[in-house]
């Protein structure tokens, strides 16, 4: 039980997706504009990436190694990720509109997310059981959500600020986020 | 002909240089740029799976049917990042350690799909080459400059040899991830600066 607890603390904060492994930057950047979007996307990653942890860790151990085509990872993992969203998109839509509604549009942007497909990377690299790779993904969900959350605040506070002209948005967004990751590195000696 | 090719080219060394005035592909453009090295290495495989699938995207646009047209490219795309995966684990084993996940995480570039989507599935195979080569090379660029202001202020090294005196002592924040963060934040305002929008 402690060693899952460890795993979680690890994949939140020290290794953060985001602000330590650098995976998932896009939308990192793109939808924290507003604190909405940065919740509604933070929720849908949560979301498809604990779905596609698991799919991709039972097609890896049932499927690819067996068969020894562990050559055909890449395309199988981003197939089974792109068709798992469109899935959960109509499932979503037909069964839960209220909860479709809310990640709408950010489902379909979560197939090329990075951090999807490399936290199901990770998990096969470092050969997590099915119970280790359950935890690290839905722990790096979290820890995506986090951040997302927390920069979303800064930028909505930064909007007010005035900013010097040739920083302005992508450019004070990156500086900022290096900030966040300078306050992530006090996390290091943790774990 | 030659012409719209060499327009198609220059624009992605200047104009529309990928990393900085479209700022898409961050996610390997942060992780890997540690040195040059690697930098240059990760800009190359993107430039290979970048050419080769506008090409193949360009050939192919009017069989495509649009409603799967999202689904075939990345079909498309992840074959070539395949073939650079396996050809990089046997000539250039070292750098395919060094840049680890980002390799098959080429798939997920937004720059790849974002080409393929937005110039080769809309424009003859050789305009698309052209904007391939130019995107990619532009790519690399904008890769090997970061990883050299990385690594200059990081480790005091350029290309593992020394650029200062013995005295200098590396600024290690620079190959950490907050320099990352901060260092193309900082050229993107650079950017800004010296280029019209």
């Amino acid at each position: 039980m402690a060693d899952y607890f460890v795993l979680a603390i690890s994949c939140i904060f020290v290794n953060n997706i985001v602000l330590a492994q650098f995976l998932g930057n896009c939308p990192f950047l793109g939808t924290s504009k507003k604190m909405e979007t940065a919740v509604g996307m933070g929720m849908a990653v949560v979301f498809v990436l604990v779905m596609a942890g698991i799919i991709t860790w039972i097609t890896d151990t049932y499927l690819l190694k067996p068969l020894d085509i562990e050559f055909l990872r890449t395309l199988s993992f981003i197939l089974v990720i792109a068709s798992l969203v469109q899935f959960v998109e109509m499932f979503l839509k037909k069964s839960i509109p209220a909860l479709y509604a809310g990640l709408g549009i950010f489902l379909p942007l979560i197939t090329t997310n990075c951090a999807v497909m490399g936290v199901c990377l990770i998990n096969i690299n470092e050969e997590y059981t099915f119970l280790q790779s359950l935890v690290a993904a839905f722990s790096y969900a979290v820890g995506f959500g986090l951040a997302l959350v927390l920069f979303a605040g800064l930028r909505e506070r930064i909007d007010i600020a005035r900013v010097p002209k040739p920083l302005q948005d992508t450019s004070i967004g990156l500086v900022t986020a290096g900030m966040i990751a300078l306050s992530f590195f006090a996390f290091k000696g943790m774990v | 002909m030659a012409q719209s090719m060499a327009k198609e080219f220059t624009k992605g060394l200047w104009a529309e240089i990928p990393l900085f005035r479209l700022v898409l592909g961050l996610c390997p453009a942060l992780a890997v740029t540690k040195t040059v090295e690697n930098g240059i290495g990760m800009g190359l495989a993107t430039t290979f799976v970048l050419i080769c699938s506008n090409l193949l995207v360009s050939l192919l646009r009017n069989i495509i049917p649009p409603k799967v047209r999202i689904a075939c490219y990345i079909v498309i795309i992840a074959t070539f990042v395949t073939v650079v995966e396996l050809v990089m684990q046997a000539f250039t084993y070292q750098l395919f350690l060094q840049l680890g996940i980002f390799i098959p995480l080429i798939v997920v570039n937004c720059l790849v799909l974002g080409r393929a989507e937005a110039f080769a599935g809309k424009n003859p195979a050789h305009l698309a080459v052209a904007d391939g080569v130019g995107m990619g090379v532009g790519f690399t660029l904008g890769l090997g400059a970061l990883g050299a202001v990385r690594e200059c202020l990081g480790a005091g090294t350029l290309l593992g040899s020394p650029v200062f005196g013995p005295d200098f002592q590396p600024f290690t924040f620079m190959v950490e991830a907050p320099g990352a963060f901060m260092g193309l934040g900082l050229m993107l305002c650079l950017m800004n600066l010296v280029g019209k929008k």
